[in-house]
């Protein structure tokens, strides 16, 4: 039946066709969708993990069970998942386990970029890559298989463009009823990695590695294709599509097993034809596993390495190389050029519980303005975090001090502190962050008498992916009731004794409160508590502004709200993108705004 | 079997995805090979959102190149003028008559432009351009959720597609709730089109 599947869908129903047991993951863009798939599918245990390194951990758990399981992160996941990543390489397996890294070139929704091919080589794990959905399909079967078959777990990579990319699949088989019941089998020798027995192991994976060198020769899925002997293209991934598009003439070769790379194949393909060019997304890591067998082969000299790729862009290194002529669709020059229009950037939301807290940190901490400027004593330093408060860093708020990976916001706070900067640091981090990997460093902070301000903005859900649960909610990945962690205890029982709760939506409480742990000398807690406009799904009553009272000020403007715009020089709110929550109406020293009358 | 490369833009949380999902599965379910993908990321937090959707005898790259654009499906002015250079020259413009100030336009010193701007930037490109009087048709048919659908409804009369063709698949897909209104706002939009479509011709 021909189905119409992204990426990511498409690896969700080959991983349930192939009898997948158990799926865990932690949400992260562009991999969420593969878990939120699974997690509707009868008869697979799907959970979201705390973070990256323990859905890889209970995956592994799975796999001794001898189980099948997909583990999916993004690529930045797969940094907090390395421990056990490596680890799960050295024991092996039982069941079937694929970790799925979903990269992000270009970095539509990440922090960094970078090249996961390189964690297969890194750890000795065998890696495979499909090219659109149909190949997401219909190879994971064949992950699960080479998993088994090698004891070892499997390294399958997407990109942004292939897990948010739909195409047409053609959907051939039904689920394989899961893999035999589980059960455990003592094995101390390959399961408690002691010295001795790591040894051991330590061998298998280079034997390992050696079957597959041959098994991946003969690989179906790499793919030769021969036409115009004078360019031979060699692509994997989206960067395939593209190729094919932009070399149509060309010879090809499609590269799907990224480690070990088929270099027999390789070598043939070389053979057949005149010139060799890499076309790949990020590092040169096709390209200089082709230059070590002695291949001539060019790549990243017209192919640039940082980015996605697209279609012009692989022409343009087409012309450079002196394989076109010119862009075969060089797009219209305008005779004059465009006027500047005005930027669209992503934002806080009409009602986003972030923006009080974000408002009130601007005008309590922020008293020098620009990079690379001194800091006046009043100052305080604002370490940020992963979410969606990491917007407060655009104007109007322009709030924030640092933002470097999941948790950090804390341990940088108490290293600023620890350095003996002269202000005070408070850290910023979402619920869902703090539960990833906050709770750690809080835990260092109290340990080594830190006195930071940690400030927990508890929307009551991964926000920015697309609400998803964590523990601290309650709510399961299947939508079922579950424990709920509780913030306000677990921080107390790590040993902090100001702990703070506050309205969200309540500018006054939130300044209070601010003011007064800034100033304690011992480490503080505040729960910044309101829920996410987007996932509750409600609307309060819409504000409107009183023309006859608006002195025009435009302060209410400070919060980047974008149901606020001006008309004639006064404020005005658009009361369908209105979502009622108030702040806009404390800040107003003239009291012009009120809820709309009906 | 011509390819058919649209374009389809506005801004986070109005619909542009589903309506390009919905214009992928219309193809897929006649018989063309598809591929369509969106800028995500952070769109759901009122960013600027692109579609690419290609039809064809077999499509490649998801992504059109710049300069091939048939169709650009603008669900916004603004946007309509951000992506106005992938336009090919025989290509056509169709925007929706909406207005989403950002916040940088409110906040800073870049204003939004007025249509006659956006006309003139579109107009370097190609001199086909028609505009929707989307949130009209929406209101007529008291669904605002159906600009979407009046967006579909109008780009379906410069295809060769039959109307059942689409509305078949809408009928499919639509939550039952929706259903009459989506079609409804459908129809009402190639018809305007077709006039539109024929002004044009009477002009030249």
């Amino acid at each position: 039946m021909k189905q119409l599947l992204s990426g990511n869908e498409a690896i969700a129903l080959g991983a349930y066709h192939a009898g997948m047991a158990v799926a865990t993951a932690y949400p992260g863009t562009p991999s969420t969708e593969i878990l939120e798939n699974i997690a509707r599918m009868e008869g697979v245990y799907a959970e979201w993990s705390i973070n990256e390194k323990v859905a890889l951990e209970v995956g592994m758990g799975a796999s001794y069970a001898g189980v099948r399981t997909l583990v999916s992160m993004k690529h930045v996941g797969l940094n907090v998942a390395a421990d056990p990543f490596f680890a799960a390489s050295t024991t092996g397996v039982v069941g079937g386990l694929v970790i799925v890294s979903c990269d992000d070139p270009g970095e539509h929704s990440s922090q960094g970029e970078q090249d996961n091919r390189h964690f297969a080589k890194f750890a000795k794990v065998p890696m495979i890559e499909p090219t659109d959905s149909q190949e997401a399909y219909d190879l994971m079967e064949l992950a699960f298989d080479i998993s088994e078959k090698f004891d070892t777990p499997v390294l399958y990579r997407s990109t942004t463009r292939i897990s948010h990319c739909k195409s047409v699949v053609n959907v051939t088989k039904e689920r394989k009823a899961a893999t035999a019941k589980a059960s455990f089998k003592r094995s101390p020798e390959k399961f408690v990695m002691v010295p001795s027995y790591a040894r051991i192991r330590r061998v298998a994976m280079e034997e390992r590695i050696a079957r597959l060198q041959e098994y991946v020769e003969q690989f179906p899925f790499n793919e030769m294709i021969l036409a115009d002997k004078k360019l031979g293209v060699i692509s994997n991934g989206v960067a395939y599509q593209y190729a094919r598009e932009v070399f149509k003439d060309a010879s090809h070769l499609k590269l799907t097993t990224l480690y070990p790379l088929p270099v027999n194949l390789i070598k043939r393909f070389a053979k057949e034809v005149e010139r060799i060019i890499v076309v790949e997304e990020l590092d040169p890591y096709i390209e200089e596993e082709v230059r070590r067998l002695g291949i001539a082969v060019e790549g990243k000299k017209f192919i640039p390495i940082i980015g996605e790729l697209n279609p012009e862009i692989v022409e343009g290194g087409a012309v450079k190389a002196g394989i076109l002529k010119a862009a075969t669709s060089a797009p219209a020059v305008p005779a004059t050029p465009a006027p500047r229009l005005p930027a669209r950037r992503p934002q806080l939301c009409a009602g986003c519980p972030h923006v009080a807290t974000e408002y009130t940190l601007r005008k309590l901490g922020v008293r020098t303005v620009g990079s690379g400027v001194e800091l006046s004593k009043n100052d305080i330093i604002i370490t940020s975090d992963i979410g969606c408060y990491t917007l407060g860093v655009y104007p109007p708020l322009a709030v924030l001090d640092t933002c470097a990976c999941m948790g950090a916001s804390i341990g940088q706070a108490l290293g600023l502190e620890k350095a003996g900067v002269a202000n005070k640091v408070v850290a910023v981090i979402g619920d869902s962050t703090f539960m990833h990997s906050g709770i750690t460093p809080l835990i260092d902070v109290v340990y080594n008498q830190g006195t930071t301000t940690v400030i927990i903005l508890d929307n009551n859900t991964t926000a920015m992916t697309g609400h998803q649960g964590h523990p601290g909610t309650g709510i399961s990945a299947r939508g079922e009731k579950t424990q709920a962690v509780d913030i306000e205890s677990l921080v107390k029982g790590i040993g902090i004794k100001d702990v703070n709760v506050v309205n969200a939506f309540d500018l006054k409480a939130i300044e209070t409160t601010i003011k007064k742990c800034v100033a304690n000398n011992a480490p503080s807690v505040i729960i910044v508590r309101g829920a996410c406009p987007l996932a509750t799904k409600k609307k309060g009553t819409p504000l409107e502004v009183d023309a006859d009272v608006c002195s025009g000020c435009l302060d209410c403007l400070k919060i980047g709200c974008p149901a606020m715009t001006i008309a004639e020089n006064l404020a005005c709110i658009d009361a369908e993108a209105c979502n009622g929550c108030g702040v806009c109406s404390q800040i107003c020293p003239n009291d012009a705004i009120s809820e709309k009358q009906p | 079997m011509r390819d058919v490369n649209v374009l389809m833009v506005g801004v986070g949380g109005y619909g542009v995805i589903l309506a390009s999902d919905g214009m992928a599965e219309i193809g897929m379910v006649n018989g063309y090979d598809v591929k369509k993908t969106d800028s995500l990321g952070m769109a759901q937090r009122g960013g600027s959102v692109v579609s690419h959707v290609r039809w064809g005898q077999k499509v490649f790259s998801p992504m059109i190149k710049k300069g091939e654009v048939v169709f650009l499906l603008a669900f916004e002015q603004l946007e309509a003028a951000r992506w106005a250079s992938y336009l090919n020259p025989k290509g056509i413009a169709i925007v929706a008559d909406s207005v989403v100030v950002p916040v940088s336009a409110v906040t800073g010193d870049t204003p939004y432009p007025k249509w006659d701007a956006i006309k003139g930037i579109l107009s370097q490109y190609s001199d086909k351009i028609y505009l929707v009087p989307a949130a009209r048709i929406a209101g007529e048919v008291k669904n605002p959720r159906a600009v979407n659908m009046a967006m579909l409804g109008f780009i379906s009369a410069f295809l060769e597609l039959p109307a059942e063709a689409w509305t078949d698949t809408m009928r499919r897909r639509l939550p039952a709730k929706f259903m009459k209104s989506s079609i409804e706002a459908f129809l009402k939009a190639a018809a305007e089109a077709r006039a539109a479509i024929q002004a044009k011709e009477h002009k030249r």
